[in-house]
């Protein structure tokens, strides 16, 4: 963090302080107002409407004794990982559903996992504070626990973690408050962001080309944007009405989605520093827990809690296609990357492939 | 790299980097939103015909289709 250039007056009281915070917020919003002459979908008006697809569930991933709380892709477009709530994380291959590899945790609620760019490692965690690498075995008797790496160390629980471009680096978010940089094989915190007045509940990577930023989403109904190398905030969001659960950058990165509590998902641009449009309908009144864009940015998956997932055109602002399945709370999505597919987890034990 | 110790921060410290913070922000540059929204459009429209999810992908070319022969349901 910067250190203060101001010299502290001592008139610099918590009060003086707040007032000061809150004018700065009123001009922030009147800053972004002047440039806000059009919303998305109006400019989407001259655009050909997505025609009548079908999407359904391929395959039903079964085997965790619990509600499935995480999951992410491997590169290889084909294993996934996902996490429990009866502390296992099983890699399985999505192309066959046989499970190749299962971790039991020393904890339960695994919230949080993520695969290895090269494919050869997971990372997860939950109540148990920390983010763990176990790396992947190619002898299926090996007990992959006997190899496990601690890696982060939180004060509260870890809601979500994510691999840099490399198998070398660590993004987490926690219950604390916090998001932190780790380098994997010394377990050395690299940077720590701190911004956030409540539980971080999710984050998300840049994609690569757009350099070395993240965004989170928390319980203080706040969207932060961060630079990676300085630890400092860069922008941040505030517009939902409750916690944003899930965030995740538009393909070109300029952009990015979020889904909370509040019932709608929401697309902020990033050049323009505001959001820009709004997913919701009057009868979806349960939080969206998890979102995820197609593979050119056109359409927004949203699982939500009440079991369904919503596939919203994301230019015109319009719901597109509603899917049935899962018998509890759909809790994760991601879309494979060559976006063939999408994956959901839900409470109700499973995960299912969609294409 | 400096790193912050969450403990360590009192009150009067938050809200100092909350106006540090907020000053910051303020100064952005922005773009209009009529261009920010023009250029996400151009971008899902050049994309759009490779999305598999958008266009649909013949079923034998789908890795996810249903296997040929027996289908256990």
């Amino acid at each position: 963090m910067a250190s203060q250039e101001e010299s502290s007056q001592p008139s610099d009281t918590l009060t003086t302080l707040k007032t000061e915070s809150e004018t700065l917020k009123t001009k922030l919003e009147e800053e972004r107002a002047k440039l806000h002459d059009v919303e998305l979908h109006q400019v989407a008006e001259k655009i050909e409407a997505l025609g009548q697809f079908v999407i359904k569930t391929r395959r039903t991933l079964k085997g965790h004794g619990n509600k499935v709380l995480c999951m992410d892709w491997c590169k290889d477009k084909r294993r996934i990982v996902s996490s429990s709530q009866d502390g296992k994380v099983i890699v399985w291959d999505a192309f066959t559903t046989n499970k190749e590899h299962a971790v039991t945790m020393p904890c339960t609620w695994v919230m949080a996992c993520a695969y290895a760019p090269s494919g050869c490692a997971v990372a997860c965690g939950g109540l148990d504070n920390k983010c763990s690498v176990y790396p992947l075995s190619l002898d299926k008797n090996e007990n992959l626990a006997a190899k496990k790496k601690s890696v982060a160390m939180h004060t509260n629980y870890l809601s979500a973690c994510c691999f840099t471009n490399s198998d070398m680096q660590i993004l987490t978010s926690s219950g604390d408050g916090t998001c932190a940089l780790w380098d994997v094989e010394s377990g050395q915190m690299l940077q720590s962001f701190h911004g956030h007045a409540a539980d971080v509940l999710c984050l998300d990577l840049a994609p690569s080309e757009t350099g070395n930023t993240f965004v989170s989403g928390g319980c203080d109904k706040k969207a932060c944007v961060w630079d990676m190398r300085t630890g400092q905030c860069i922008q941040s969001f505030e517009t939902h009405e409750s916690d944003i659960n899930s965030v995740r950058y538009y393909p070109s990165g300029d952009a990015f989605a979020s889904g909370s509590d509040d019932a709608t998902c929401r697309l902020y641009d990033l050049r323009a520093d505001r959001e820009v449009a709004i997913y919701s309908k009057e009868s979806i009144i349960f939080g969206a827990s998890s979102v995820d864009f197609s593979f050119s940015g056109r359409l927004l998956f949203g699982g939500y809690n009440d079991y369904t997932i919503n596939v919203w055109d994301v230019l015109k602002g319009t719901r597109m296609s509603i899917l049935f399945g899962h018998e509890n709370r759909v809790s994760t999505l991601r879309v494979s990357p060559d976006g063939t597919a999408f994956c959901s987890g839900s409470w109700d034990n499973t995960l299912r492939i969609w294409a | 790299m400096p790193v912050i110790n969450v403990e360590e921060l009192t009150d009067l410290d938050k809200a100092k980097m909350e106006v540090t913070q907020l000053k910051t922000e303020v100064k952005l540059e922005r773009a209009k939103v009529s261009k920010c929204c023009e250029e996400i459009s151009e971008y899902i429209q050049s994309g759009a015909d490779e999305d598999p999810l958008v266009k649909g992908i013949p079923e034998e070319k789908n890795p996810f289709k249903e296997k040929g022969g027996c289908v256990i349901c």
